[in-house]
């Protein structure tokens, strides 16, 4: 099997090569402690006892401060050449791995999107006809998405699909396009073009977050959709809430890579950090793909 | 890429191994090396083990006889569900993470876990997790609060969404403990994947490493579901939402699909790993090759598979429509398939062997019988009609205690067993080893058998309280829990008694601790060096033994 | 199944034969037991009738796999071990035609138990159990609150609460234990014998799940949607149950009493019931005194409230605010134009408050009840408000 290949190879080189095994680091366990903080600070914030939000702010500070030594300890180890195929390899079966992982994530809400419009908002519609007795006489002959603002819901617009969302689709696919011309670039180790395929990348990146930002505010006061807008509101925030979330962290990390390669890191050969990214930039547009597709098309 | 530039590196990071590692506390809090952080996770699930089981017992004395003793009900849900939770996820899950972090480098002739660093964070997320879990209980002495979650394990909504302080808590538990299966899982699968000595074909992988695959695979495609569940029920409790609210549209029993979605698969990746366990134990003490090496690894990925379409058998009772109720019992029942196929191979490895019963072999028999017990009632739950009785009454709660008990906690006791001799270097004391299984697997049947004749009887689980025609069941399931939480005791002493194996002048094992032992790990000194396989041994030479290789 | 006749629901089983049993059962499986008096009580509906017998087939079947599975181990524990010298042999897959028969050989066998011999019976009692519509005689409403039960009859009108009625001293073991102890409550759902009763289920606040063993029936009642399950008594008689769903704090203590008589006296139950009812509704028009709302109010707080907020009226904090010196009890009655002010008192009590366990009142008190409990509340349990609100006056705000 291929993996194996990989292994062979490396005890070949020379018999003394070795897989490298960091050493010993307190990065995770503060990180854990910081997390730890950001938890127990929400938890208290909303169940409104007052060190709440301090407790959350230092909780916060650990986590980023921890995050960047760490990457900035990856980066230094990736230079001074402590990884070779051998653990690039396993990097990327990590890096699938936990795609795969963040899929599963979304799935769980567009699972309760296909609920809601398939079973429970139909169930509560039909309740006269299948028991010939209902709770709710006034809930009747609605439609999606209508009928998402549920038998006590609030009355709301519907987000469209052929507005801001359909650019932010044109948007997200060019950028989707300009991280490949990027990476073709790095593979044929043309810097100029793969600094400018990955600015690109950002810039639309940024621009989509914008636009979501602008779709947000006009929900809130002209639509009046909102979470609280049954679970049609509640189904829409939280897929493209998440969405936007994924796409600002893809953002940043594009951003870090960005760094690295005009500090003209990364070969042709051994370029892990960008193409992790660049995975986890195509994952985020197949994402809003789907959400396109279920949330604001259909 | 050349090595040229690494050498030099790299010579000098060997160079200065061992005068690296910081001593004390702070070698366990930045320790990269898989063995110390899988006596971490090891040690941790011991401790809350005894928490989760503390808890319980406090539970099992309030429920000796009729009438509130000693708690509030308020209280007395809050017990249930936490001891649930611990048992679970705090308990069960790491001690088999403990496991593959021990073994699978050992098996595989790896030097160590693919991600070290990611896998000491995997540890160190749990110990917060475990405080969000019962602070509350803390909290709500000084006026916080008002205790931990007090749903049960489930957490169904709107109950869960009425609820106080400890669900948030439990969410944000939950939450930090799915990153840690994640990062853990990840780890297990890039190092089977990318660590294995060269010739070790998947089909060569000794059967342990094939449970935890399967089991990692299922944790990364269930256990985020659960964190969505538990996010949305977040926003519907903090937030507005209505995802679990008829009024806006949503259902309660969508958080319930959502929940089992992961709450069933979750009950095979807790057995999983004690399944790829069996064989070798058996296999060992048998001092005769396992059987059905393919039959099983098909069984355990067919499981894997079929685990994830079963889900709603859980609520046979929250009115689904009829053709689900049929497809959720058949599809059920065919689980019990690749089951049998499990069982048949197991009792074929010991057929015709030459076995002796040291207690490891013992736990491993036990754990077959009892866990057939598991199975096969689970078998007749799967049934909807017959299920409608069973439902939310104490049958149910005897079926997973066989399963989770008698199948995990004491499948895990089989493996402690066994490894402990490679682990600390010393044979640990047979005589109580052999008094723990005894006292365990009589006084856990006292304890849980009675249950499956309340269940039918018609005693429902969650209640704190119950009608006097129970009375007896109860006071002997208690006195029962008492003996088995005891004899637990002879367990940890154990432990620390091989652990200290050199001050107590106990024999020293030998790198093949015991006589039929086969594998990888076996070549290795006990305990194995720091680095394990500095150098992977190379199976394409036929004179290196291959572990697997005489079940294949 | 006559030999279930054996099991005496009242008396608890004398504890020697349930410890033997419990000694049996650690040399037994469960299952060899199920015949005898630990299995189901004794079925009083079709379907109840049927989940018996698929129960005690299945638990046959198990039974017979799990003593030949674990015959063969056992022998083979015995006959090869190493103390009697046994030479292991070295097969690690079935060879040749012969094995493979015997390897599959268990595996057919299952396959049949599960999909044939299991699955078929499996099968019709679903389908029975799921058809409520055909021929039904009657409908019953069963609503599930924390933590009572509501009894609705759409037919005749009927409608009233059925609170436990064990006294919470024998719970706290102040007082000896009555025989029914958990099993009894102050208003007993009656229903006809041999009639087919479509009940339809359904929940204010959380899940709670309604629960007859002897019925054989046992479904969720949802907040917010409807579930229907069917029962048709064969015997006169008192059945009791529980609910079954972990719905909060006294979750153990919300049982189900049935009693089922013959057509003609559940006829009579009927008008006496309507009467009862006309008479309640009746003194909503009156004036009435304070004293008279007070003693009135005094037993429905007792009945409705006091688990949460307590007898004393001190409450549970968090959880279960104390009503003993509250900002809204002692807040406005009403508008001066007798209006509702939203969150006052009043509102609380008629409405409730969403995402608690106080619940809406409006639905399941009468306007002299609400009326008295209100008045209680504002001038007992510490408070001295002085005023006092008239069942006309909550007639009005409905
Ligand atoms: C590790 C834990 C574990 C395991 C392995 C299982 C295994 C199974 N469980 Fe269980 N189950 C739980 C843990 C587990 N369960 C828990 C925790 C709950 C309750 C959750 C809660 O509500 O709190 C539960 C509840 C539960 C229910 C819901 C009951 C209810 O609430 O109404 C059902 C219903 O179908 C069920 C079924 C099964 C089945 C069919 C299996 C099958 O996998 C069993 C398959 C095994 C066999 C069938 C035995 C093998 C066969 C032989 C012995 C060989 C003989 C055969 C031949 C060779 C011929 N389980
Ligand atoms: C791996 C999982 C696991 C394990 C190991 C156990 C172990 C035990 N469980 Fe648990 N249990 C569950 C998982 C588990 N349980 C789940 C999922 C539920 C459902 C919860 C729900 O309904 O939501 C449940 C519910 C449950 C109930 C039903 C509660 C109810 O519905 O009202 C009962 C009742 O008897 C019970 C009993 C026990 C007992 C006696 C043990 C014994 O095996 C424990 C053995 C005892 C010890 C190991 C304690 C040792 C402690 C001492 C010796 C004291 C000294 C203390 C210290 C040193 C700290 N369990
Ligand atoms: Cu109502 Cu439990
Ligand atoms: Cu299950």
């Amino acid at each position: 099997m291929a993996q194996t290949q990989a292994a062979i190879e490396t005890t070949h080189h020379s018999n003394h090569s070795h897989y490298f095994v960091p050493q010993p680091s307190l990065y995770p366990f503060i990180l854990s402690g910081g997390m730890f903080l950001l938890a127990l600070g929400f938890i208290l914030q909303m169940n409104k006892f007052s060190p709440g939000g301090w407790i959350m702010l230092a909780g916060t500070g650990v986590i980023l401060t921890v995050v960047v030594r760490w990457f900035g300890r990856i980066i230094h180890e990736s230079q001074s050449g402590s990884y070779r195929e051998w653990e690039d390899k396993s990097f990327r079966y990590g890096m699938i791995w936990f795609i795969l992982s963040e899929v599963a994530f979304f799935a769980a809400f567009f699972g309760a999107l296909f609920y809601v419009r398939n079973i429970s908002v139909p169930d509560l519609l039909t309740m006269l006809p299948r028991h010939d007795f209902t709770l709710y006489p006034e809930y009747k002959d609605l439609v999606w998405p209508a009928s998402g603002g549920g038998p006590k819901g609030i009355a709301f617009t519907p987000m469209g699909a052929w507005g801001i969302p359909a650019i932010n689709t044109a948007l997200l696919l060019s950028s989707g396009a300009t991280i490949t011309w990027a990476h073709w670039a790095l593979l044929k180790g043309n810097r100029a073009q793969l600094n400018l395929g990955l600015f690109l990348t950002i810039a639309l990146g940024v621009t989509f977050l914008g636009f979501q930002g602008y779709e947000y505010y006009h929900a809130y006061t002209e639509l009046g959709l909102t979470m609280g807008a049954g679970v049609y509101g509640a189904t829409f925030f939280m897929l493209t809430g998440f969405h936007g979330f994924h796409v600002t962290l893809g953002t940043i990390m594009l951003i870090v890579v960005y760094g690295r390669c005009l500090k003209g890191h990364f070969t042709a050969e051994r370029h892990f950090a960008f193409e992790g990214v660049a995975w986890y930039w195509h994952f985020v547009d197949v994402v809003w793909l789907g959400l396109f597709i279920m949330v604001y098309w259909l | 890429m050349s090595h040229a530039t690494t050498a030099p590196h790299e010579t000098k990071h060997d160079a200065q191994h061992d005068t690296h590692y910081p001593g004390g506390i702070l070698r366990w809090l930045t320790t990269t090396n898989h063995k110390d952080i899988g006596s971490m996770y090891l040690t941790f699930a011991l401790i809350m083990f005894f928490v989760g089981g503390a808890m319980i017992l406090a539970v099992r004395v309030e429920l000796f006889q009729p009438g509130l003793q000693l708690m509030q009900p308020e209280f007395f849900n809050q017990l249930i569900g936490i001891h649930a939770l611990v048992m679970i996820f705090a308990a069960l899950m790491p001690a088999a993470t403990g496991f593959a972090n021990w073994q699978i480098p050992l098996m595989i002739g790896a030097p160590d876990m693919a991600l070290p660093r990611i896998n000491n964070w995997g540890f160190w997320l749990l110990p917060p997790a475990a405080i969000l879990l019962t602070l509350p209980f803390l909290l709500a002495v000084f006026g916080i609060g008002d205790g931990a979650l007090a749903t049960g394990w489930t957490m169904y909504a709107p109950l869960s969404v009425q609820g106080g302080i400890g669900v948030d808590f439990a969410i944000f538990a939950i939450h930090i403990l799915g990153i840690s299966s994640i990062l853990g899982s990840i780890n297990v699968i890039v190092t089977i994947f990318n660590l294995r000595a060269p010739g070790m074909t998947m089909m060569k992988l000794p059967i342990f490493c094939w449970g935890w695959l399967i089991t990692a695979f299922l944790l990364i495609a269930t256990i985020p579901v659960l964190a969505g569940a538990v996010t949305m029920l977040l926003t519907d409790r903090h937030f507005g939402t209505h995802f679990f609210n008829a009024a806006g549209g949503g259902d309660p029993i969508l958080f319930q699909h959502l929940f089992w979605f992961f709450g069933h698969p979750e009950v095979y990746i807790l057995l999983l790993p004690l399944w790829g366990l069996m064989p070798h134990v058996l296999a060992t003490f048998s001092r005769k090759p396992m059987y059905g090496y393919k039959a099983q690894v098909y069984s355990f990925i067919a499981i894997g598979l079929l685990s994830v379409v079963v889900w709603a058998h859980h609520f046979f009772t929250a009115g689904l429509p009829v053709p689900a109720l049929l497809y959720f019992m058949y599809s059920t029942m065919a689980i019990s398939l690749p089951l049998a196929v499990l069982f048949f191979c197991w009792i074929a490895t010991m057929w015709k062997g030459a076995m002796s019963f040291e207690t490891p072999m013992l736990f491993a028999q036990g754990f077959i019988i009892m866990f057939g017990v598991a199975g096969l009632t689970g078998l007749v739950l799967a049934d909807v009609a017959a299920d409608a009785q069973y439902h939310h009454s104490y049958f149910v709660i005897a079926h997973f205690h066989y399963a989770l008990f008698a199948g995990g906690i004491m499948g895990v006791m089989t493996g402690v067993y066994y490894w402990l001799p490679k682990w600390t270097g010393y044979m640990y004391d047979e005589k109580l080893g052999k008094l723990h299984f005894w006292l365990t697997a009589i006084s856990f049947n006292l304890t849980f058998m009675p249950q499956f004749f309340l269940g039918l009887a018609g005693m429902p689980r969650r209640i704190p309280d119950y009608a006097l025609q129970f009375t007896e069941f109860n006071a002997i399931s208690t006195v029962g829990a008492l003996i088995l939480g005891f004899s637990q005791l002879i367990f940890a002493w154990n432990i620390w008694q091989c652990a200290r194996g050199r001050q107590n002048g106990l024999t020293p094992a030998e790198g093949r601790a015991w006589e039929g032992a086969e594998g990888l790990e076996w070549e290795l000194s006990s305990p194995p060096p720091h680095h394990s396989w500095e150098i992977q041994p190379d199976l394409r030479q036929p004179d290196l033994r291959e572990p697997a290789a005489r079940g294949a | 199944m006559k030999t279930t006749h054996r099991f005496v629901r009242h008396r608890p089983p004398r504890a020697l034969p349930a410890i033997l049993a419990a000694l049996a059962a650690l040399v037994l499986p469960a299952t060899a037991l199920a015949d005898y008096s630990w299995n189901f009580p004794p079925p009083v509906t079709p379907i109840a009738r049927d989940t018996l017998n698929i129960h005690n087939e299945f638990m046959l079947i198990i039974t017979g796999i799990f003593v030949v599975v674990f015959a063969i181990m056992t022998y083979s524990m015995i006959k090869h071990r190493k103390s009697l010298g046994h030479q292991p042999a070295k097969f690690t897959g079935p060879t040749g035609r012969l094995q493979w028969i015997w390897a599959l050989v268990p595996f057919a066998i299952l396959l049949f138990i599960d999909f044939v011999v299991m699955g078929i019976p499996a099968f019709h009692a679903v389908i029975e159990m799921e058809d409520t519509k055909t021929k039904a005689d009657m409908v019953l409403k069963v609503t599930g609150m924390q933590w009572k039960w509501q009894y609705e009859y759409p037919e005749s009108g009927i409608k009233f609460i059925s609170n436990m009625s064990t006294p919470r001293d024998q719970i706290a073991n102040k007082e000896a234990k009555g025989e029914n102890y958990l099993l009894e409550v102050d208003n007993e759902v009656v229903l006809p014998v041999d009639k087919k009763v479509r009940v339809l289920i359904t929940a204010t606040d959380v899940i709670h799940t309604w629960w007859v063993p002897q019925f054989g029936v046992k479904r969720d009642a949802v907040p917010g949607f409807l579930r229907e399950i069917w029962v048709k008594i064969e015997k006169p008689g008192v059945y009791r149950g529980q609910c079954a769903e972990l719905c909060g704090k006294d979750h153990g203590f919300m049982p189900v009493v049935v009693r089922a008589v013959p057509e003609p006296e559940y006829a009579a139950w009927v008008e006496k019931k309507k009467a009862e009812q006309e008479a309640a509704t009746a003194g909503s028009d009156k004036t009435w005194s304070k004293d008279e709302l007070l003693t009135k109010g005094k037993d429905v707080y007792e009945k409705q409230c006091a688990v949460c907020h307590q007898p004393d009226g001190k409450g549970m904090p968090p959880a279960f605010p104390a009503l003993s010196g509250s900002k809204i009890v002692l807040g406005a009655l009403l508008s001066p134009e007798g209006k509702l002010i939203k969150d006052s008192h009043v509102d609380r009590v008629l409405n409730g408050k969403d995402g608690t366990a106080m619940q809406s009142f409006k639905g399941t008190l009468n306007d002299v009840e609400l009326a008295a409990v209100i008045t209680y509340e504002r001038n007992a349990l510490g408070n001295s408000k002085g005023d006092l609100i008239q069942p006309a006056q909550i007639k009005a705000l409905r």
